[in-house]
């Protein structure tokens, strides 16, 4: 009990940063149309592959002879890679041709 | 200097992301909004691959040649694969790289936990009793704060979950893999859960203990050893329990994903979102990196929201499309 008490009390800033941000995340896009629900999802997935920051640590800090975490991480910058910048072409694809559809039944 | 740069940076990073969603959720702002998020994450990318120091020890990155080759090969793929993909197949694309981001996360919290097991508590021990030669056998104890120990953990199950999801969602979208239920599926999913939970909840308690110590110069009086030439290992059950844990996580993964009707796959895609989006996070807590901390519960939260916002839009609630699938496998059966 006493553990817990003073790990919230040792690490006040990130929960107050997480509290804050789930507030934040829910307010930012309470109202958003229902077309555009699938480029949201595909936008805030490209933005969790912030993620890749961690892999670039992990592989940034593997001891040069440790070929399990150079591999491991190796891995891990590729696909958080692929998330980010995958996750934020095809979002835009998917913007690109909302635009079009607009314009065309205008 | 170089470490409060990167602190700016984060900070840009952390307020394009919350600007990007604001502007992904109106219609004439998306795109760009779009843009200003991935530009945060290329500064944040690069920012920390040039500025990142170690808080300990104040170590620069290295393995530069690694880092690159890996992001050149996936930025070459991504956006190949995200340039070729059929509009009709976003989704499944989506999905897709939903489960990279987190297999991405579950590895990390794999290598973290190697990284823990091995070299570096050896190194803790022996630099809590400086100027000492030997110690009590009984003052070995795990370096490790258990808050770190269970940020390991939950980023390698809900990744893990995140990763088997995805895929599953991805071949059914793709028409690869069809819908099945067994009778049933439910207490087994539920009991696979169970499982993970019991299994990491014993690692937490037990982990701190379960080491041995060899060292070949044991001497003189029994419980105490000599610290030069330590010899630290985890005990090997802790290595397979924890696999174990990675293992159960992707087939709850799939099992969650398998009974539900394809017609609720976004719904499911965005909920495995948000899933990623905390595993993100757990990956911010470990290593006390703001920017991963912040997008990760964005996304999270924000994910969450719109699971919720998907399902209001079909009429039905989220309990229905996750539960109600095994009743409407049997319906679509019946019918």
């Amino acid at each position: 009990m006493e553990n817990a008490l003073t790990w919230i009390a040792g690490n006040q800033q990130i929960i107050y940063i997480v509290i804050l941000m789930i507030f934040v995340g829910i307010e930012v896009i309470g109202r958003v149309p229902s077309v555009l629900h699938t480029p949201l999802m595909s936008g805030a997935n490209a933005i969790h592959g912030v993620v890749i920051i961690g892999a670039i640590i992990v592989m940034g800090r593997a001891e040069a002879d440790n070929y399990f975490a150079l591999i491991l991480g190796f891995l891990a910058v590729i696909l958080g890679t692929l998330n980010v910048v995958g996750g934020f072409v095809v979002t835009d694809r998917m913007l690109e041709m909302f635009k079009s559809k607009k314009k065309g039944s205008k | 200097m170089n470490f409060s740069i990167l602190t700016i940076i984060y900070i840009i990073s952390s307020v394009t992301f919350i600007l990007g969603l604001k502007m992904l959720s109106h219609p004439e702002t998306a795109r760009k909004g779009n843009l200003v998020a991935a530009g945060g994450m290329f500064l944040a990318i690069f920012g920390t691959i040039f500025l990142y120091e170690d808080l300990d020890s104040g170590e620069r990155l290295h393995n530069y040649i690694w880092i690159f080759s890996g992001l050149i090969i996936g930025g070459v793929i991504g956006t190949a694969v995200a340039k070729k993909v059929k509009m009709t197949a976003m989704p499944e694309m989506v999905s897709l790289f939903n489960g990279m981001g987190g297999a991405c996360a579950a590895l990390i919290s794999i290598s973290e936990f190697n990284h823990f097991a091995s070299s570096n508590f050896a190194y803790h021990i022996i630099q809590s009793f400086p100027g000492e030669s030997t110690v009590d056998v009984g003052a070995f104890e795990l370096p490790l704060q258990t808050s770190t120990m269970i940020t390991i953990f939950l980023g390698l199950i809900i990744g893990s979950i995140s990763f088997a999801g995805s895929i599953i969602a991805w071949g059914k979208l793709n028409g690869k893999i069809k819908d099945k239920s067994f009778k049933g599926q439910h207490i087994v999913n539920l009991g696979v859960l169970a499982a993970i939970i019991g299994i990491t909840i014993f690692l937490l308690a037990t982990i701190s203990s379960s080491f041995e110590v060899n060292n070949g110069l044991l001497t003189n009086t029994a419980k105490r050893i000599s610290i030069q030439g330590l010899n630290i290992h985890m005990n090997t059950s802790v290595f397979v329990l924890f696999y174990l844990v990675f293992f159960l996580s992707l087939v709850y993964g799939v099992l969650f994903v398998q009974p539900i009707g394809g017609a609720d796959m976004p719904v499911v895609i965005s909920l495995l979102n948000s899933f990623t989006g905390v595993a993100a996070a757990c990956g911010g807590f470990l290593y006390d990196n703001k920017v991963m901390l912040t997008g990760g519960i964005l996304v999270g939260a924000a994910g969450t929201l719109l699971t919720i916002l998907m399902c209001k839009a079909m009429n039905r609630s989220l309990a229905n499309v996750l539960i109600g699938s095994f009743g409407g496998a049997k319906a679509s059966q019946n019918g």
